[in-house]
């Protein structure tokens, strides 16, 4: 199994981050804290309130139930039973109340820290002919405010004129300055954010209280979460079993009567609530919570829970080729000796005719010829006597003169009429070498030597291109878990031709406009399949609304980042691949769960039918196959159970179920196996733990 | 030949003659439904009712279709009853009582035949051919319209449009129902089946006393009782009568023709929805559960304990001599989980453990392999139920056969499974709760109790086999019975048909190798384990009162 999935499950040593180690501040953990369930227990009780329980309707369901024990113990306050029964199903609704508490803290940590960042700025707003200073929250969108090194940028807005480094580290958690300018894609400032020098006149383009930082403030806290389509769906499924549940147990009052054996309501309202699905019903909103809150960690901002379940769903990536797939800049990839010319001479060759050329290109001989071909490596003052030709915009090429020999590199045309100048000829050869390289997209660079006044030309320099490290095995990944990937680039097609075969991507669109790539995503979604994809600039914008996730990289104009409905902070475009597998993980958590806990019921039934009736009919005891001590303690241990398998999974509702890119069959065996046939057995063993400890009181066993 | 084998061989002869006829019954039944072109006899049909053909219906107006047919055959049913006095071939029998005549007429047309009359001793040969034998027909027709509709669902993209109702049951009767029925009533007979339309033969008995023997048109109805997955019998003692059922290889006839149709349409869906190994996958879940079914009920029988139960080689207590044990056996889990309640033996005889596992069958909600039609649309919604939940776990928004399982379709499914269960439960707690359930056992402890609770499953799944023992001819039973039957039959179908529309209206979601492959064993496994541990949950503290408590009293 390939590790380079950046989706690691993180473990109590601390997660290794994408990329970057991020400010401790602000990212809480992905692990969980025992110290986190006591800081959340006051808001665990405040979550009690039946107006609040509602929107979860299996837990309050369990509410409902608890007030009915606690009101029936109250009627025969002797009875320890239905005391126990009543505190036990109290505890049931607060560690749902608490899982959901401790998620909502994690964020809020992250809000506070956030929070720090909007600190009540004063802007300087420019007037007809002068300037003001006016509170940050008394700008309007429209107005244009000044800000010089060390001012607070007071809100969202586009640079209009200036330019400036500024410090984002607040929104982003990265210290290194970043420059922002006017025009162009990196025009951008948010709101928050410390201008370090120069300055900027920056129009505002957000509302105060509306700006970027406010909604990601409200977005990690909780505030602004709505249930998604899929949580929906569930809790409809779930509301159902519990009617059945309901059903199955009210109903049974009437043949217990018949049988001899009436229960008391005690009885069956803990039976009730062994039978509805309390575990998943409990964990149900922090598992979506938690999904946010893992985008958050991974510096991903979304803007709902939508997006991060349409994530999981998407069947489409458009990648953009430059930044995203490779490094962006033209590197050496090999040389084409001409004939009668040794390899190693031509490396020879571009080594010293490159040590004069500081371009990245130059640099990549270089480090091609020393490391590829075991040259040494070599300063320039390291060649005696030497007269260095600097690589230009004009020349088009460098080189160097030591002696008798004169070397050049550059441009095929450059280096062509350089060596012709000199009396010598370009072999057809060469000629050939160099279409070759033009043809697969590569830029081909010419080699030249003028040996005591003979020229000649040695060969050819490959640049091309570079697919960055580990590309090819992660779309192999994708196309594991059923994702095509199209790679988006601006190169003719043929370019695009071989540097989509060499990436491995399942497709790519060449010579792309804003047009194509919208009409792209069109097409894709017309055959059902759901696009995600990447951009930051203003005329990504319509694409970046269009695709079902767009996320848009915070080095971005404001535009596109408010099309897309997730922002990058780190502006890594890899990173959407790790924003699908959170998809991914958080419906495959959803679902896990629910298996869990539905598999969990034949155990209870096992626990608690022999308890209420085996005194009836004893035939029935046969049933008690744990061999349970008494009906109370087993009645009572399926309680405990129920009640403590919640806080033993929040953890893993947290930190979200173990997610691997396999495919579908692969997967749910897996998941069927862990939490179906787990989720069969380990009842059996925890109300068995449970019994027998609980038969150590005197008085129950 | 020892037991055993005689029951293996039986069992596997069964099940060879059903995958033999599986694959050309389900493709003749795909062609028939997506067929363009009108029979001369179904174009008079259309003209007489006045219906268009070839007009594509959204689900509502499905819905109403099926409604306004099926309230028009119970009103007609009721009258026919009611009337039956002064119609001719009454055999001079009584009108029958309201109460007793609304419980027929809705068992009949929600193709359950629960039946709190005596067939031969109450119904007239007009009402027992042209009202109750063609609801036979066409209330088996309804069903295996509503199940097309929703294959439909599944199968078309970007329409609201289901298919004519009209053209469904007309076809289904005419060119499905009728043939094969005619075909096995001609075999029926040749095995020895009464058919006439002569009055009762009265014959002098061995000691010397008179008898009246009724015969009547029994081997026609007794076709289209088993293929329809009806279960009414000419006569009171069903398909334990010998006159329904003379011998073995009728027997094993009956068995096949019962299970022929519910097997089969896992086939027409497979073609409909263009990949037929979707279809494999449900008729496989249906198969696995049925054979469980199957054994568990033999070996029980054969176990009996008991001097004289060994002596007979299992419990012969209401068994007929002729089929013994494992015919028996087969007969009663077949008819209990298709839906169909025709019996050969006495459900109330078997051991405590088999009855569970008759009710069982039954509380599955009739879907292995279920009724003709409602097997399939039953099945089809617990797919819809375990696909959601599984397709959450390979990290997708679930969808099934290229469906999105939105809210609204969860909506949906969730209603039409819920419906079964709340009628079972709640029929049979009122009527434990109310004197007259009590009233009506012939047997204390459990095992009255299990009377009760079959009954409800019985009507509630539109079964209508009786756990006999029940003196359910009360004006109590017949009105709650005849309103689960109604409820049972025609709640879901307004779920179904709405979920039909709703299907039908998305647009393809393309298969990758991330989705959840709905063809594989693995996905007809956890059909199996979805459909028997909801049902489980479910009926689990019921049925521990019952054949659980009488079961393991042992």
């Amino acid at each position: 199994m390939s590790t380079s999935t950046p989706v690691r499950p993180e473990t109590a040593a601390g997660p290794p981050r994408s990329g970057r180690s991020a400010p401790g501040a602000r990212t809480a953990h992905g692990v969980f804290d025992p110290r986190l369930l006591w800081a959340s227990l006051p808001e665990a009780f405040r979550k009690l309130d039946p107006r609040l329980m509602i929107s979860a309707p299996v837990m309050f369901v369990v509410e409902i139930g608890s007030v009915l024990t606690t009101v029936l113990a109250a009627t025969d306050p002797g009875d320890w039973f239905g005391w126990t029964i009543a505190a036990w199903l109290w505890l049931t609704v607060l560690f749902a109340n608490l899982s959901e508490a401790v998620a909502e803290g994690r964020g809020r940590a992250q809000a506070d820290s956030l929070r720090r960042a909007r600190t009540d700025t004063v802007a300087r707003r420019l007037t007809h002919g002068g300037e003001e200073r006016v509170p940050g929250t008394a700008l309007a969108v429209g107005d244009r405010v000044v800000c010089e090194a060390g001012d607070v940028i007071p809100g969202d807005g586009d640079v209009v004129e200036g330019v400036a480094s500024v410090d984002e580290s607040a929104i982003t958690g990265e210290s290194a300055p970043v420059i922002r300018e006017s025009g162009g894609d990196r025009s951008a400032v948010t709101g928050g954010t410390r201008v370090l020098s120069d300055r900027i006149v920056v129009r505002v383009t957000a509302r105060p209280g509306d700006t970027f930082l406010d909604r990601m403030i409200s977005l990690v806290e909780g505030a602004a979460r709505q249930k998604t389509p899929n949580e929906i769906a569930l809790n409809i499924l779930l509301a159902s079993l519990t009617i059945v549940f309901l059903l199955a147990v009210v109903t049974l009052q009437p043949f217990a009567v018949y049988a001899g054996a009436e229960q008391s309501l005690v009885v069956l309202t803990a039976l009730l609530v062994c039978l509805i699905p309390t575990t998943i019903g409990a964990l149900l909103s922090a598992i979506g919570i938690a999904g946010m809150d893992r985008l958050v960690q991974r510096n991903v901002l979304a803007t709902s829970g939508r997006a991060v379940e349409a994530a999981g769903d998407v069947s489409t990536l458009l990648l953009d080729k430059t930044g995203t797939i490779t490094h962006g800049n033209r590197q050496a990839a090999g040389f084409r000796p001409a004939a009668g010319v040794r390899e190693a001479d031509l490396a020879e060759a571009a080594l010293l005719s490159s040590l004069a050329d500081e371009t990245p290109e130059g640099r990549s001989v270089v480090a091609l010829a020393t490391d590829r071909h075991g040259l040494p490596a070599r300063r320039r003052d390291q060649v005696p006597d030497a007269a260095w030709v600097p690589f230009t915009a004009q020349t088009r090429m460098s080189g160097v003169d030591t002696g008798t020999l004169r070397v050049r590199k550059g441009a095929a045309g450059a280096v062509t009429a350089w060596v012709t100048g000199l009396g010598g000829t370009v072999p057809g050869a060469v000629l050939g070498a160099v279409e070759a390289i033009s043809g697969q997209g590569g830029t081909p660079l010419l080699v030249a030597e003028d040996r005591a006044g003979a020229a000649r030309v040695l060969g050819v320099i490959h640049l091309k291109d570079v697919v960055k490290d580990g590309m090819r095995e992660r779309f192999a990944e994708l196309r594991r878990m059923g994702i095509r990937t199209v790679m988006i680039t601006g190169d003719n097609a043929r370019t695009a031709e071989a540097i989509a075969a060499e990436a491995g991507v399942d497709d790519f669109l060449a010579e792309a406009t804003p047009e194509d790539k919208m009409a792209l995503i069109k097409r894709e979604q017309a055959g059902g399949r759901l696009v995600a994809m990447t951009g930051d600039g203003t005329n990504d914008a319509p694409a970046l609304a269009q695709a079902d996730v767009g996320v848009a990289m915070n080095t971005g104009t404001s535009a596109a980042k408010e099309a897309a409905n997730m922002v990058d902070l780190d502006s890594d475009p890899t990173k959407l691949i790790d924003i699908v597998q959170i998809g991914k993980q958080l419906l495959i958590t959803r679902g896990a769960l629910t298996t869990f806990s539905l598999a969990n019921d034949v155990a209870k039934y096992f626990a608690i039918i022999p308890a209420m009736f085996a005194a009836a009919y004893p035939g029935l005891d046969h049933l008690n196959i744990m061999g349970l001590s008494s009906p109370e303690s087993a009645i009572l241990a399926a309680v405990v159970f129920n009640a403590l398998i919640i806080v033993a999974l929040v953890p893993l509702a947290l930190r979200g179920v173990a997610y691997r890119p396999l495919g579908a069959d692969r997967m749910l065996r897996r998941n069927l196996g862990r939490y179906g046939i787990g989720g069969l057995i380990a009842p059996f063993i925890g109300i068995k733990l449970i019994d027998l400890l609980l038969s150590l009181i005197p008085g129950i066993g | 030949m020892n037991h055993t084998l005689a029951d293996v061989l039986q069992i596997s002869a069964l099940i060879v003659a059903l995958a033999l006829v599986h694959r050309p019954l389900g493709d003749y039944m795909a062609a028939v439904y997506s067929s363009r072109t009108h029979l001369r006899a179904e174009r008079w049909v259309y003209r007489a009712i006045g219906a268009d053909p070839d007009a594509e219906m959204r689900w509502p107006s499905y819905l109403r279709a099926v409604l306004a047919f099926s309230a028009v055959g119970v009103l007609f049913l009721y009258a026919f009853q009611r009337l039956q006095d002064r119609l001719p071939l009454s055999l001079g029998f009584d009108p029958i009582p309201p109460d007793q005549a609304f419980n027929t007429a809705v068992s009949f047309v929600s193709n359950t035949n629960w039946q709190s009359y005596a067939g031969e001793s109450a119904m007239g040969h007009l009402v027992q051919a042209g009202g109750l034998a063609v609801q036979n027909f066409v209330s088996a027709a309804v069903g295996l319209a509503v199940a097309i509709a929703l294959v439909r669902g599944f199968a078309r993209f970007r329409t609201g449009e289901l298919g004519n109702f009209w053209s469904d049951l007309v076809r289904g009767t005419i060119r499905i129902l009728l043939p094969i029925a005619a075909l096995a009533a001609v075999v029926l007979v040749a095995l020895g089946a009464v058919q006439s339309f002569a009055g009762p033969q009265e014959v002098q008995t061995l000691t010397g006393a008179a008898q009246q023997i009724p015969g009547g048109p029994v081997a026609s109805q007794e076709a289209i009782k088993n293929l329809g997955t009806n279960g009414g019998g000419f006569y009171n003692a069903n398909s334990a009568h010998p006159f329904e059922n003379p011998g073995g290889l009728s027997n094993l006839l009956e068995i096949f023709l019962l299970l022929a149709i519910p097997f089969s349409m896992p086939r027409t869906f497979g073609r409909l929805v263009g990949n037929v190994k979707q279809g494999y996958a449900v008729v496989a879940a249906m198969g696995v559960i049925w054979l469980a079914g199957v054994i568990a009920v033999t070996v029980v029988e054969r176990q009996a304990p008991g001097t004289a139960s060994q002596l007979a080689g299992g419990s012969m207590e209401g068994k007929e001599q002729r089929f013994g044990e494992g015919a028996s056996s087969l007969f009663a889990v077949s008819t209990t989980m298709t839906s169909t309640g025709s019996v050969n033996s006495f459900h109330d005889s078997y051991q405590g453990l088999s009855g569970g596992v008759l009710i069982f069958g039954m509380v599955l909600g009739e879907v292995a392999p279920g009724g003709v039609g409602s097997g399939l649309y039953g099945m089809l919604i617990m797919a819809v139920i375990v696909v959601f939940i599984s397709g959450l776990m390979v990290g997708r928004t679930p969808e099934y056969l290229g469906k999105k399982l939105r809210p609204r379709e969860i909506k949906l499914a969730a209603c039409a499974i819920l419906i079964t269960p709340a009628l079972v439960l709640t029929g049979t707690a009122v009527a434990m709760a109310l004197p007259d359930g009590e009233e009506a056992m012939t047997n204390a402890g459990p095992h009255g109790f299990s009377e009760v609770l079959y009954a409800y499953a019985s009507a509630a799944n539109n079964n209508g086999s009786a756990f006999a023992g029940l003196g359910a001819d009360t004006g109590f039973f017949n009105t709650t019975l005849g309103f689960a039957m109604l409820l049972g039959r025609f709640l879901p179908m307004v779920f179904v048909l709405a979920l039909a529309g709703s299907l039908a209206q998305q647009q393809p979601v393309p298969v990758t190798a991330g989705t959840l492959r709905t063809h594989r064993p693995l996905f007809a496994g956890m059909l199996v384990a979805g459909t028997v541990v909801v049902a489980g949950l479910t009926f689990f503290p019921a049925l521990s009162l019952g054949p659980l408590a009488e079961g393991l009293a042992v």
